[in-house]
């Protein structure tokens, strides 16, 4: 019987895990030296705002790896003997394989700054942070101050949680408004002041200079590139994250930033295959980045190479581009591609709606020349994934879905609508182009 | 080193303790409840109308205050923070304290009234003569221990009513649900009823009848002193036993199939009334496992069939068998019911068959073999209805069911099992709900696409113990029977991935028409 071994028991890993089991007897081992079972990693913010316990978070309870034959191992993989086919444990041991799928995941990304290492300097991203944010930020009188580097979304998220035990946050964000550099201004500005109400100092144009430390080796607070100390028990680190392969160093398998792979998901290496954060496309896909570290492309590929697997080869082929989160109380959601400034094609016009409560924005990019629906960012208003898909790929004009907006709604019954507002305004700011 | 004392594993810091206003509105709250527990041990008070509004404003001004404080400071929004950090939100101390009082508190109401101070004909004593102004005031006669478990039942509703819209004010649906709980328990369950008392007199006597309360939740509504109460008083009488029958056959299912059953169990019921509103921080204990699912399905339809022998049984002890001083006679009745259940049961096995688990096969075949046998047996051998005397059937299912599961179980345990145990393992009216929700209705949650991040928050808030995210992230609409439609795992989505709905039945239950994002030739292979 063939075995197939997974290293990563994340998303990516269990989907795959999960489909193959659908589609074949083959014996199926999952590694992870994080947890024993899978769990939600977008929800790791919930068990620290006791929303959550850490066993809601598993999305499967835990007899269901042994009824599917998945057999789970804690482990660290230390090295990789693709000549062999050998895994080696950090732990020692080791186990053989016949194919090897890796999907290790991310760590976080630093850029090297002074006073890394210090105590209290941490990411989040794994288990081991949130437990390591549980030792450091118990409570506002063990940790009264904390700095966050980065604005994305887990810095918002890292934001959210200490809130929630009311310390004080300080957020330093490089560019002028809240992950504007995926967000266009207007909605990146909308979503700062909102930060910014929940009671984050939020710093725009903000850089980190260096960490300094006291004598125990603790942090004592950071220092911005603008000269500013801001006194702190702990600096968050979230800009952004980075493949976890550093294991990989001393294979024979092909990396760049991510795990070099083709479109079959396939490394250098035959039998071997990247799939999820780890992975980093050959030729990117589209406009999609090489390297996609979001939950629901880890759980695409999962699904395509399991089929590549079991013998039925299969490129992995995302569909329209969708995404999602959310911002203290403001949901977003995304369908095709809306860009930033920095990020926009020439191509690429946008029409903005904000609502006058500042808490739900939509904006529609579309095609200036041929006015082709090029997708849509909702902030606060909830739109169906299937509608927009369709739209998409039915390549429909800005103005068909404008008009068709209401069918796209997903909020809740009786909840206000604002989708004749929303048209009015885009007409008005048309019939003034065209004047 | 810190001087904060840390946990061994991964259990957080309370965010913060109440702040000032919210103590002086828990001790506003408690000094209410201390003038009841004072009349309980029968200190005396001088001026019981003044007491008792003091005692009632204080409760319910109390709670008010305390929801203001505590919510209207804050962003709208998910109010969640440090709900499992929270001793009485999390099975803690303070949780297992209010379970064991409101359990001690049901068990004087259901057996031990007398030291309630209830006095049968003669004058009330404790904290049940406190509610003797009140009594009169409403229907003109002396409180019971029934009145006072209803009036505190309503304030409930009412205070912890205004809580929850507070906490869910940024969405629609709860606030509009919540506000129809509230008319309907003040309005149907507890001033109309006790209005229509005042019409009684020695010659016209209505029973006591709440109209949303409808069999068989309302297990006692075709016993013989009410139907004869209820024949005898005319044409108002006989309206509210056809109101009754129409209930059950007509009203419900219509509604049911058109809103699903939710437009019940969470806007007109009162049992969900209380669930939601005084119930609702404790909404997330209820048991996810697979196991509890499959118990609730054996323990909720066998209460069913228990209440539908019981009832028959009942029924068909106090009908006559002369066809000419009355068409309904034991015999017309008897076969009636078996027809009506032969119905059903066809009707299902041959419409819905598919559509049937496994276990669900067993324990249908099983129980209507059984019923149908035990009327048989009764028509050839003349044997006792269903082996049981039905005064004895009637009495054990208001002991065990209607006392013991939906009271002492049903509501002292909120803190423990969470607020909806009665109405997902107990109430028949919510198995014959489910059962025309899961079969024949237009409602269902639905999955918007690939979005769901599977975190939990859905199943973790869920009530009913509903495994929501175990559909939600294989892109699968949630069609449950036990799904009372509160809105909550849409509410609790941060990504905006649930929807309550009606819509047509046609891929209602969609298992293989799901977009999670790849492109759709791999789709069809996934589907395979």
């Amino acid at each position: 019987m063939e075995h197939v071994v997974i290293i990563g028991n994340g998303i990516a890993g269990i989907t795959a895990a999960r489909h193959i089991r659908k589609l074949s007897d083959k014996k199926i081992t999952i590694l992870s030296a994080e947890t024993e079972y899978f769990f939600s990693r977008t929800a790791l913010m919930y068990v620290y705002m006791g929303h959550m316990r850490c066993q809601d978070i598993e999305p499967y309870e835990s007899w269901f790896w042994e009824k599917n034959r998945l057999e789970l191992k804690k482990a660290y993989v230390e090295r990789v003997d693709t000549d062999n086919k050998t895994l080696f444990f950090k732990e020692g041991g080791s186990i053989s394989y016949d194919k090897l799928i890796i999907a290790s995941g991310s760590v976080t990304n630093t850029f090297g700054w002074e006073g890394l290492d210090l105590n209290g300097v941490q990411g989040l991203v794994n288990k081991q942070d949130l437990e390591t944010l549980e030792k450091n930020a118990p409570n506002n009188k063990a940790c009264p101050h904390a700095v966050i580097i980065g604005g994305g979304l887990i810095g918002v998220e890292l934001a959210e949680m200490l809130r929630t035990r009311d310390i004080k946050v300080t957020m330093l964000v490089r560019e002028e408004g809240f992950w504007a550099n995926v967000l266009p201004l207007p909605e990146a500005e909308m979503i700062s002041q909102h930060i910014i109400s929940h009671g984050v100092n939020l710093k725009h144009l903000s850089n980190l200079e260096k960490i300094i430390g006291d004598a125990d080796g603790n942090v004592k607070a950071v220092i911005t590139k603008e000269g500013e100390e801001i006194p702190c028990s702990i600096v968050g680190i979230t800009t952004g994250v980075k493949p976890n392969i550093s294991f990989l160093k001393n294979s024979k398998i092909e990396t760049d930033r991510g795990i070099l792979v083709n479109r079959k998901l396939e490394t250098n290496i035959k039998d071997v295959y990247a799939i999820g954060d780890c992975a980093q496309q050959r030729e990117p896909i589209g406009l999609r980045p090489a390297i996609e570290a979001v939950w629901y492309t880890g759980r695409m590929m999962g699904e395509a190479l399991a089929q590549t697997i079991c013998g039925n080869h299969f490129e992995y082929n995302p569909g329209n581009w969708f995404n999602s989160a959310k911002f203290f109380d403001i949901e977003y959601q995304t369908y095709g591609w809306v860009f930033s400034e920095e990020r926009r094609k020439d191509y690429e016009e946008q029409f903005h709606w904000k609502c006058r409560s500042n808490l739900r924005a939509v904006t529609v990019s579309y095609h200036k020349e041929t006015r082709e629906f090029l997708g849509i960012n909702t902030f606060g208003i909830r739109m169906r994934h299937e509608v927009f898909d369709r739209w998409l790929n039915e390549k429909r004009g800005v103005e068909y879905v404008i008009k068709n907006l209401s069918q796209a709604n997903f909020d809740p019954e009786f909840f206000s609508r604002y989708e004749k507002e929303i048209a009015n305004e885009f007409s008005s700011i048309t019939q003034l182009a065209t004047s | 080193m810190s001087t904060v004392q840390r946990n061994m594993s991964l259990t957080g810091e309370p965010p913060k303790t109440i702040n000032g206003q919210q103590k002086i509105a828990s001790a506003i709250g408690l000094i209410g409840l201390l003038i009841l527990a004072l009349a309980l041990f029968n200190v005396d008070f001088p001026n019981k109308s003044v007491w008792l509004t003091a005692s009632l404003t204080a409760i319910g001004g109390g709670t008010i205050w305390f929801s203001i404080a505590a919510y209207s400071n804050k962003h709208e929004g998910i109010k969640n923070d440090g709900i499992y950090f929270k001793s009485l939100t999390s099975k803690g101390f303070w949780g297992w304290i209010l379970g064991i009082s409101l359990t001690l508190f049901y068990v004087l109401l259901y057996w031990f009234p007398q030291y309630l101070g209830y006095v049968q004909g003669g004058d009330n004593k404790g904290v049940v003569a406190l509610f003797d102004p009140l009594s009169k005031f409403l229907n003109g006669g002396p409180a019971s221990q029934w009145f006072l478990y209803g009036t505190l039942y309503t304030l409930a509703i009412l205070a912890f009513g205004i809580k929850f819209i507070l906490k869910y004010r940024h969405n629609k649906y709860e606030k509009l649900r919540t506000y129809s709980v509230m008319f309907f328990q003040l309005g149907f369950a507890f001033i109309i009823p006790e209005l229509m008392q005042r019409l009684n007199s020695e010659t016209f006597s209505l029973p006591y009848y709440d109209l949303k309360n409808i069999w068989p939740l309302n297990h006692y509504n075709f016993e013989q002193y009410r139907v004869d109460d209820f024949i005898s008083a005319g044409n108002i009488g006989i309206g509210l036993l056809i109101f009754g029958i129409a209930s059950i056959f007509i009203i419900t299912p219509i509604l049911t199939y058109k809103y699903g059953k939710r437009w019940y169990c969470s806007w007109v019921c009162g049992c969900g009334g209380l669930a939601e509103t005084a119930g609702d921080p404790f909404r997330h204990l209820s048991d996810k496992t697979q196991v509890a699912w499959k118990v609730e399905r054996w323990v909720i339809h066998s209460v069913l069939v228990f209440v539908v022998l019981m009832t028959t049984a009942v029924v068909h002890s106090y009908l006559g068998d002369d066809t000419s001083k009355y068409w309904l006679t034991k015999d017309v009745f008897l076969i009636s019911v078996g027809v009506f259940l032969t119905l059903v049961f066809t009707g299902v096995w041959v419409f819905k068959r598919e559509e049937i688990q496994k276990d669900a096969r067993i324990g249908s075949i099983a129980y209507f073999v059984i019923i149908i046998t035990l009327i048989a047996l009764h028509f050839t051998t003349g044997k006792t209805l269903f082996l049981f005397d039905a005064e004895t059937l009637r009495s054990t299912y208001g002991f065990l069911i209607g006392a013991v599961f939906s009271g002492v179980i049903g509501v002292g345990f909120y803190p423990i099992f969470g607020s909806r145990v009665w109405c997902r393992f107990g109430c028949p009216m919510a198995a014959i709900l489910g059962f025309q929700q899961r079969l024949f209705s237009r409602f269902r949650i639905t999955t918007n696409g690939g979005q769901c991040i599977s975190c939990g928050n859905c199943s973790t808030y869920c009530e009913m113990g509903i495994d929501v995210r175990a559909y939600a992230q294989k892109g699968e609409n949630i069609v449950r029977s036990s799904c009372v439609g509160c809105g909550i795992c849409s509410a609790v989505c941060p990504r905006g991935v649930l929807k309550l709905e009606n819509g047509p039945l046609e891929k209602r239950i969609n298992p293989n028409e799901i977009l999670l994002g790849n492109d759709l030739d791999l789709m069809n292979y996934v589907n395979k």
